[in-house]
């Protein structure tokens, strides 16, 4: 009776957090839309997740590129098929290392910074404060969030993007030994558009998962600092699944015709 | 009769199988200032989050200038909102912002007054707490608790509402200090022609602040009068709060 009883309440508990979070999930989605705008908030949180984050994007993109031209050239040689390592790398980086690296390391720091700031200011009253001055937490707080994430994971993957493909190229042509015109004709030749925008696309979703989750674990956090603290680890731990779920989804939506 | 500032009718609202208020009753005229007592945890704080709208009731009604609040849209209660102050226990200042930026938030988000004019504005509302310009430029970890508490009062009474709640205004403070914030809330009060609610454990306090008080008991407005009524009001529970005594008919839940 027990068993059964606790099968209940977690199904009926896991029911009531996907309705809290479809509620947040579109409320959040009508604030973003809807003025008025807080531009301010939305450039400091562009340049908080754009700027900030690049240095951590990069140096995983770097070694991303760097460990994938190593690995497809140890196994193409076997073929004798070095030619193809520099598309291998090119594929592999812009479609799945630069977003999910990026989405990954950006889910680290911002999610879990987005949740920590929305707890604290839950539970010290300070959202309660913005209710009675007359501003609405929803336009003030998440939507610059979710459009500073939503703009600035495309960018930032275009960037890891090139950083990562530079890797490979340096592995290549400095520790194995490629020519390197040759190595950079290769990539261009297989480089296509969808490549790019496909990785892009990937990013501005993985973004909407990084602040959707980092708000709403923040929003809703309470029972003072360990509950700041058990909600930016949720919002890090969460985005992190389904930014990898929905990377894989996305991927079959793009590639599997 | 004129529409009271606020009316509460059997309100009830629970947390998972707590219940905290049940069949709650309260009504406020305006120009009033009332003082509502009563132990820790037993929902004071609650029955001024769901005046403001923070909180939803499960059932009941409340009107605010009768007009019915629970289940209108945010936009409505906003404009609602937009009439009233509330200085919170904790001050609840905004980390992110500095001194004048936090007093006048309402003022600029809200009623879209320029920076310049808010930042004076703020400047002239933390003269009427009693802090000089200088504290303007400061951030809110830069102040003790009763500096916050003044700026907290300056940032409710900014845009000159016309309800104001206090929670716990003194709570945590130093007599001196506490008396202080007491002068300063029954100026502004005075001064604004306010209608006002305050929290408070504080019997001294309450005596200054209030004209009416009443006193929460198990979800429910056990007593409600004037102060002068206060020491003669013959109900058990409230001569047992306010001479502090252990023995009575109010048994502390200890554990819970
Ligand atoms: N958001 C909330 N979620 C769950 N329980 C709450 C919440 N807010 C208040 N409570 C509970 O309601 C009761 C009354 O709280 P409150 O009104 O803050 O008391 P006080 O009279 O000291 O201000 C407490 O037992 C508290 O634990
Ligand atoms: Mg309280």
């Amino acid at each position: 009776m027990d068993f059964i009883n606790l099968i209940g309440r977690v199904f009926l508990n896991f029911l009531e957090s996907m309705g809290r979070f479809l509620i947040f999930g579109s409320k959040t989605f009508y604030h973003c839309f809807t003025p008025p705008y807080y531009f301010r908030s939305i450039i400091s949180q562009m340049i908080e997740i754009g700027f900030y984050s690049l240095p951590v994007v990069a140096l995983t993109t770097l070694f991303a590129g760097l460990v994938i031209a190593l690995q497809s050239y140890a196994g193409f040689t076997k073929f004798s098929a070095e030619g193809a390592v520099a598309m291998v790398v090119e594929l592999s980086v812009t479609r799945e290392l630069a977003p999910v690296m990026a989405g990954l390391m950006v889910a680290g720091r911002i999610g879990a910074a987005m949740a920590a700031e929305l707890g604290t200011m839950r539970v010290t009253e300070q959202i309660d404060a913005l209710y009675t001055l007359s501003t609405n937490p929803f336009k003030y707080l998440i939507a610059p969030r979710v459009w500073g994430a939503v703009l600035m994971m495309p960018l930032l993957v275009f960037i890891g993007d090139i950083i990562g493909i530079y890797g490979g190229y340096l592995v290549c042509v400095y520790k194995l030994g490629f020519n390197p015109s040759s190595y950079i004709s290769n990539t261009w030749e297989y480089l296509q558009y969808m490549d790019i925008v496909s990785g892009m696309v990937k990013a501005a979703v993985f973004g909407l998962i990084i602040s959707l989750m980092g708000c709403y674990n923040g929003y809703y956090s309470r029972g003072g600092a360990q509950g700041v603290g058990s909600a930016a680890t949720n919002a890090v731990v969460t985005a992190s699944i389904l930014i990898l779920i929905t990377n894989y989804m996305l991927t079959e939506l793009f590639f599997m015709k | 009769m004129s529409i009271p500032k606020i009316e509460m009718q059997h309100v009830y609202k629970s947390f998972g199988n707590k219940k905290v208020l049940e069949d709650f009753n309260l009504t406020v005229s305006k120009g009033d200032s009332l003082v509502i007592i009563g132990g820790s945890g037993s929902g004071k704080s609650v029955t001024i989050k769901s005046i403001l709208g923070l909180l939803k009731p499960d059932k009941g009604s409340i009107k605010v200038d009768g007009r019915e609040i629970v289940g209108i849209g945010s936009r409505e209660l906003e404009e609602i909102n937009s009439h009233s102050g509330m200085l919170f226990q904790g001050a609840a200042l905004f980390d992110s912002l500095n001194v004048w930026q936090n007093v006048s938030f309402g003022l600029v988000q809200g009623k879209k007054v320029n920076l310049k004019e808010a930042r004076l504005i703020a400047i002239d509302k933390l003269k009427d707490v009693g802090l000089s310009s200088e504290v303007a430029e400061l951030y809110p970890d830069e102040l003790s608790g009763g500096m916050k508490k003044r700026v907290g009062l300056a940032r409710a009474i900014a845009s000159n509402p016309e309800l104001i709640f206090f929670d716990e205004p003194t709570t945590g403070l130093d007599p001196i200090m506490s008396d202080v914030i007491n002068d300063l809330i029954k100026r502004c009060v005075d001064h604004l022609g306010a209608t006002a609610i305050t929290i408070t454990h504080d019997m001294s306090s309450a005596r200054k602040i209030a004209n009416k008080i009443g006193m929460l008991y198990q979800g429910k407005i056990i007593w409600q009068g004037s102060v002068k009524d206060l020491d003669v009001s013959g109900n058990p529970y409230v001569e047992q709060f306010i001479n502090g005594r252990a023995a009575g008919p109010i048994s502390m839940e200890v554990r819970k």
